[in-house]
């Protein structure tokens, strides 16, 4: 997709704040549509892609995007308060103002993955960079073989979107696996990490592709896994995390070995990068 | 043959610069170190001036000869100049209705003349120039200021102990990315030129054509600076040879004698991290977005939603290390090392990049 650079790629764009959604405890999806309709009209993403957040005069956080690429008119971004930017966008209201930049990185290989089984697996607020993907795949069903959706979270509490993986579930040929490393009482799915439920996925080993997200030590055991089961190493893709200022591959914030995760990834072929992939300190 | 400019005439290269439009950047003493300032008459430069460099060492000197290049470097490179070490990428304003406009920094163009830029320094600007500028983002501060540059370059005839750029294959004679090139000689400058702006600039000056004799004098006196130097990499690539050794027990041993303190990567002409932050207005009507340097060796540089990928020394200072000489490969085709010797000299406690580097990896294939 051909995305027209501005002459200077650090100025954020004025977009207003559509709507807040809370989603649990500490996460919140923030509606946003740019403030310019011309600017609005002229944007658009793939699944796997980012923006930039400005808050104003507090600073900017990489948030992944998760509405649907096709919906023109809004960009939806899940966060989680941990830091000080993303706890100071959380106070914000309908109507405030922020700054958008974006979209940046490559995301996900949706042609590539046409005509073959699909595994999404997610651990945490992973889902949200793959959200826009599975939207992308329901709508365009045929084209893909049988879908696999795995969500892991650490408490059945940090369950978010459950009327979403509910809707999944009831696509043909498509399923859906929730797991809580701690369950409450009345949670009916799986106990454990989310790995333990590898043996269920229903996938052909030579004709499938394996998207992950989230935590590296859950991807970690998930890739090892996947081995095991004799999935390639070149359909496995990741989406990383790193440190991001300016997104442009400038600042040198989020490089993994040779790669800027900003400009490179976010999401990586797992033969690219599985060389250093969980080497402490990377 | 090239061109031969008395010393007594060597004021007319600064008017003839000057006269071109440039504000001239040269090489002075201040504070006991040579560093880039304006310089308008060249009797501001550093006569009679030469630098000793040792691991955790400065001090400048006299010498009896009457050259004004006689010393190795400073702690300047020419990446100040052009990726400036804190700057204004945007601004926005909010207004009573709480719109908020953003302006992208005006970009300065203001053209700059330097004096005096050496080979390893050149070797970095085209460094730089790739990161910055040959991608698919440029950026606008960097191409503006880049843009305006002149470079007269001198070729080094004085390593420091800690320099090793004839290793690094950028130096000690200047090859590239320069508009003239200077060798300085007892009572005068052999001058070369590489582009069509410093050909005109030449042509205004009272030179002649050099004569064999000088000619054979310059070539010695850089022959010389580059046998001069004791100091050198491994290899001039060592991508395969470091992250085959992540383990190594030399890095928690190096970490131990590491401050973190980032001067190296702030003294080194290719290190580009930067940070970037906000400074509110008092009355919060308007915002400036900053860009400063930053170093890997900082604590904030790995953090990830609410934790440090690298919380100590040794894993900060094997990122740097296996960028510097092994990563930078992939991401430019060639080391980010150019063998100035800067953050050997500028680090407190005088950690040598050559000798982490023959530890680490071995003496692996010689150059």
């Amino acid at each position: 997709m051909a995305v027209s650079l501005p002459d200077n790629p650090h100025v954020p764009q004025e977009a207003v704040v559509l709507e807040r959604i809370q989603e649990s405890r500490n996460m919140f999806t923030l509606r946003l549509r740019f403030a310019d309709p011309g600017v609005q009209a002229g944007y658009s993403f793939e699944p796997g892609q980012f923006n930039m957040l400005y808050l104003y005069g507090v600073g900017e956080v990489p948030i992944s995007i998760v509405s649907d690429p096709r919906d023109e008119t809004v960009l939806d971004h899940t966060i989680r308060e941990i830091g000080r930017v993303t706890k100071a966008l959380g106070k914000l209201r309908v109507g405030d103002r922020i700054g958008v930049r974006g979209p940046y990185g490559h995301g996900w290989p949706l042609r590539e993955a046409e005509q073959r089984d699909v595994v999404i697996i997610t651990g945490g607020l992973g889902c949200a960079p793959v959200v826009s993907v599975i939207n992308y795949i329901l709508r365009r069903r045929e084209r893909f073989g049988r879908l696999n959706i795995v969500q892991g979270v650490k408490h059945s509490a940090d369950l978010i979107w459950k009327e979403r993986y509910d809707r999944w579930r009831a696509v043909p040929n498509t399923h859906v696996f929730l797991t809580a490393d701690e369950g409450a009482s009345l949670w009916p799915w799986h106990v454990g990490l989310v790995t333990e439920i590898f043996d269920r996925l229903e996938y052909d080993r030579q004709r499938v592709i394996v998207m992950m997200c989230g935590p590296e030590g859950m991807m970690r055991a998930g890739v090892r896994l996947l081995r095991e089961q004799g999935v390639s190493d070149t359909d496995i893709w990741l989406s990383m995390e790193r440190n991001m200022q300016c997104a442009v591959g400038h600042c040198g914030h989020c490089q993994f070995g040779p790669a800027f995760v900003c400009k490179n990834g976010p999401v990586f072929r797992y033969s690219e990068i599985g060389w250093l992939f969980g080497t402490e300190g990377f | 043959m090239p061109d031969f400019l008395r010393r007594t005439d060597f004021q007319s290269l600064i008017d003839a610069l000057r006269g071109a439009g440039y504000r001239c950047i040269g090489p002075q003493v201040r504070e006991g170190a040579i560093v880039y300032d304006t310089v308008e008459q060249v009797e501001a430069l550093p006569w009679g001036v030469t630098d000793q460099q040792a691991p955790g060492h400065y001090r400048l000197g006299r010498t009896e000869d009457r050259r004004c290049f006689a010393w190795a470097t400073g702690p300047q490179a020419l990446k100040p100049l052009v990726f400036r070490s804190r700057e204004t990428l945007w601004s926005a304003a909010r207004h009573a209705d709480g719109t908020i406009a953003f302006t992208g920094a005006t970009q300065r163009c203001e053209p700059v003349a330097v004096i005096g830029a050496r080979a390893c320094d050149l070797a970095a600007l085209y460094i730089q120039d790739k990161h910055f500028l040959q991608d698919a983002y440029v950026d606008p501060g960097y191409r503006a200021a880049r843009e305006a540059l002149f470079l007269v370059a001198v070729h080094c005839t004085h390593p420091a102990a800690t320099c090793f750029c004839a290793s690094t294959g950028d130096g000690p004679r200047a090859a590239y990315g320069f508009d003239l090139a200077l060798a300085e000689l007892e009572d005068g400058y052999l001058i070369e030129t590489l582009s069509e702006k410093g050909r005109t600039l030449v042509g205004e000056l009272p030179t002649r054509p050099a004569d064999a004799a000088e000619q054979r004098a310059a070539d010695d006196a850089v022959e010389a600076a580059a046998t001069q130097q004791s100091r050198t990499l491994p290899s001039r690539d060592l991508r395969h040879a470091l992250f085959a050794n992540l383990h190594h027990l030399r890095w928690q041993e190096v970490a131990e004698r590491c401050l973190a303190c980032g001067n190296c990567t702030s003294v080194c002409p290719t290190c580009f991290c930067s940070s970037e932050s906000e400074v509110p207005a008092l009355d919060g009507a308007r915002t400036d977005h900053l860009r400063e340097w930053d170093s890997c060796f900082t604590q904030q540089h790995s953090y990830i939603s609410g934790w440090t990928l690298r919380a100590n020394a040794a894993r900060r200072y094997r990122q740097w290390l296996t960028h510097k000489l092994g990563s930078w490969h992939d991401q430019y085709g060639r080391s980010g090392c150019v063998g100035c010797g800067r953050c050997i000299t500028w680090c407190p406690v005088g950690i040598d990049i050559t000798e982490e580097a023959q530890t680490i990896c071995g003496r692996v294939a010689a150059r």
